[in-house]
């Protein structure tokens, strides 16, 4: 610290406060409405303070509200997202650790090839090719299925090329003390590599996890059926802004609940997530 | 130097197929099929297509409505960019001035970062949709017009402003890595030299935070482009009249909801080029990043 200045200092303060209302207000604002009746939150200005009803919101959206509006129970919906996010997050680890794993500690032909195989996929995100992808999925018979909502997301490859700049910081000499032991590949990724992941996996855990359950283009396409539906896209159905009947409070409940679980992760989480975010994307 | 590996010839590949097999079944297989449908051109019944050449990308670079969405999405990523690492630069030498209470600041800032793009966009309709929200109801009060329905510019904002907000975390945390990576040394010393902070912010810090903001900015362009899908489904369906109808989305209604293949795909195989020259751009830029660094 340079200088000793309370003023400064004190700005620094109301600006981050100030900081703090514009990104945690409209979710707070949200929160309120999730504790109001349908008629209050369309009758503006809301109150912004939490109404009463809280626990009877939750309470109805939970045991039947929601269901009655989208054809999809709420808890369903949760785990819907639930599954897919950790799918995808397990899934993309995985396989991720597997084939860092031959790529840094074998040498066999097409090695890469392989590679670059992997390394070009960073440039096609989903979104720009959705329609063929679509068509993969449907010529396969996976629309509606787990399958077909996390299999195209998980091979990508930001994870396969975070495992490979760490496996190459690992000494050479760790290998070959291995190899003398008599331990095999396997054996020396459980024993060895593996605990010394551990940080990595974790931070790439909560980025993969946030990743997943904040799909929204892939899930909308290939599900056609309420009951597959992620809460973001059971959200998405509820909100009507031109229909009178649209239940308000069910809405707000609903979105409370498709933002609380990431959010939930990522501060919990924190030291790997932060750690995981700068690294991941240097 | 030659690295100590394993011996075994067959278990390398057995390791590495699955993500290959992912690779080819979603990526390679799905991209050449958009390259192909690309120049191919399908007749109204679907029954047969034929061969077009380059017709698809002509006609889709000369359509009104293809231009009017790459302006749309410049403008949109501009904004977007530009109005969130702002605010996430000044939160940020914020957060690095301050004494106490960084980790609560930094607690509460990162939840943006795992809210998904459609509700960050549903949140702030439900603030600003003409006919419910409060701040909607406050600005008409004072007698500003607001209505993001059925004006385009105010649909615009509307959308820069929930994806802006969406990304200020993931900016801030980087902002802040790049801010404690600057020596301290060159900053006293200024301060020696008798510079005050103003002065050390836009001579010192800000030169050297170069790197951190040209990366974020490609980041938050790739960002703006294609993670603002969920956004602008949600919150103004690429309306009023088309003011708000980027690439991607349009990629997805002309294919999904108007169901011109050609079209869809040649507008797919140009936002690949867009996507790899943006990479190619930021790989560039980490390479020199790496000497000076």
């Amino acid at each position: 610290m340079i200088e000793r200045r309370p003023v400064s200092n004190l700005i620094g303060h109301l600006m981050l406060i100030l900081g703090i209302l514009i990104v945690v207000f409209p979710i707070y604002y949200t929160f309120v409405a999730s504790s109001l009746t349908s008629t209050e939150i369309v009758r503006p200005p809301m109150q912004l303070i939490p109404g009463g009803l809280l626990a009877e919101n939750y309470g109805e959206a939970l045991s039947g509200g929601v269901e009655r509006v989208v054809g999809v129970s709420l808890e369903r919906l949760v785990l819907n997202t639930f599954v897919v996010a950790v799918a995808i997050a397990v899934g993309k680890i995985v396989i991720s650790f597997l084939s860092a794993f031959a790529i840094v500690f074998f040498r066999f032909p097409l090695r890469m090839t392989f590679f670059w195989m992997i390394f070009i996929t960073l440039m096609l995100p989903v979104e720009v090719r959705i329609l063929p992808t679509y068509k993969v999925i449907v010529d396969l018979g996976l629309i509606d299925t787990y399958a077909g909502l996390t299999l195209p997301l998980m091979a990508s490859a930001t994870a396969t090329f975070l495992f490979r700049q760490f496996f190459l910081t690992v000494p050479g000499e760790l290998v070959e003390a291995a190899r003398i032991d008599n331990a095999g590949p396997f054996r020396f990724m459980r024993d060895i590599l593996l605990p010394l992941s551990k940080t990595n996996i974790a931070a790439l855990f909560v980025i993969l996890f946030i990743y997943g359950w904040t799909q929204y283009l892939w899930p909308l396409l290939v599900t056609n059926d309420s009951r597959m539906n992620t809460i973001i896209i059971g959200l998405r159905k509820m909100v009507d802004f031109a229909d009178a009947s649209t239940p308000w409070n069910y809405v707000m409940v609903t979105a409370i609940l498709a933002i609380i679980p990431p959010v939930m992760v990522v501060v919990l989480m924190q030291r790997w997530f932060v750690k995981g975010l700068v690294e991941t994307e240097k | 130097m030659q690295r100590v590996v394993f011996p075994n010839k067959i278990l390398p590949y057995v390791l590495v197929a699955p993500q290959i097999v992912l690779t080819i079944v979603f990526f390679f297989w799905p991209a050449s099929q958009a390259l192909y449908q690309s120049v191919m051109r399908e007749d109204p019944f679907g029954l047969k297509s034929g061969f077009v050449g380059l017709a698809n990308f002509s006609a889709v670079l000369s359509d009104e409505s293809y231009l009017n969405s790459l302006k749309v999405t410049v403008i949109f990523s501009a904004s977007t960019a530009l109005l969130s690492m702002g605010l996430a630069l000044l939160l940020a030498t914020a957060a690095d001035r301050v004494v106490r209470g960084q980790t609560f600041y930094r607690t509460l800032l990162i939840w943006p970062y795992a809210v998904a793009p459609a509700v960050a966009g549903m949140l702030w309709l439900f603030m600003f949709n003409p006919a419910m929200g409060t701040f909607a109801y406050i600005l008409r009060r004072n007698g500003f017009y607001w209505d993001p329905l059925l004006n385009g510019n105010h649909a615009m904002v509307l959308i820069v402003v929930a994806a802006a907000w969406k990304q200020i975390s993931y900016n801030f945390l980087f902002f802040v890595a790049g801010l404690q990576a600057i020596p301290k040394s060159l900053i006293e010393a200024a301060a020696i030299d008798g510079a005050r902070g103003t002065r050390r912010f836009w001579t010192i810090v800000f030169p050297l935070l170069a790197p951190t903001t040209f990366f974020l900015l490609v980041v938050n362009t790739v960002y703006a482009f294609f993670d603002t899908f969920g956004i602008i489904h949600s919150v103004t369906g690429g309306g009023p009249a088309k003011a708000t109808e980027t690439l991607v989305y349009k990629v997805y209604n002309d294919g999904f909801v108007n169901l011109n293949l050609g079209s869809s795909a040649a507008q797919s195989v140009i936002l690949m080029a867009i996507v790899v020259a943006l990479t190619a751009f930021q790989f560039r830029f980490v390479e020199r990043r790496v000497h000076y660094g």
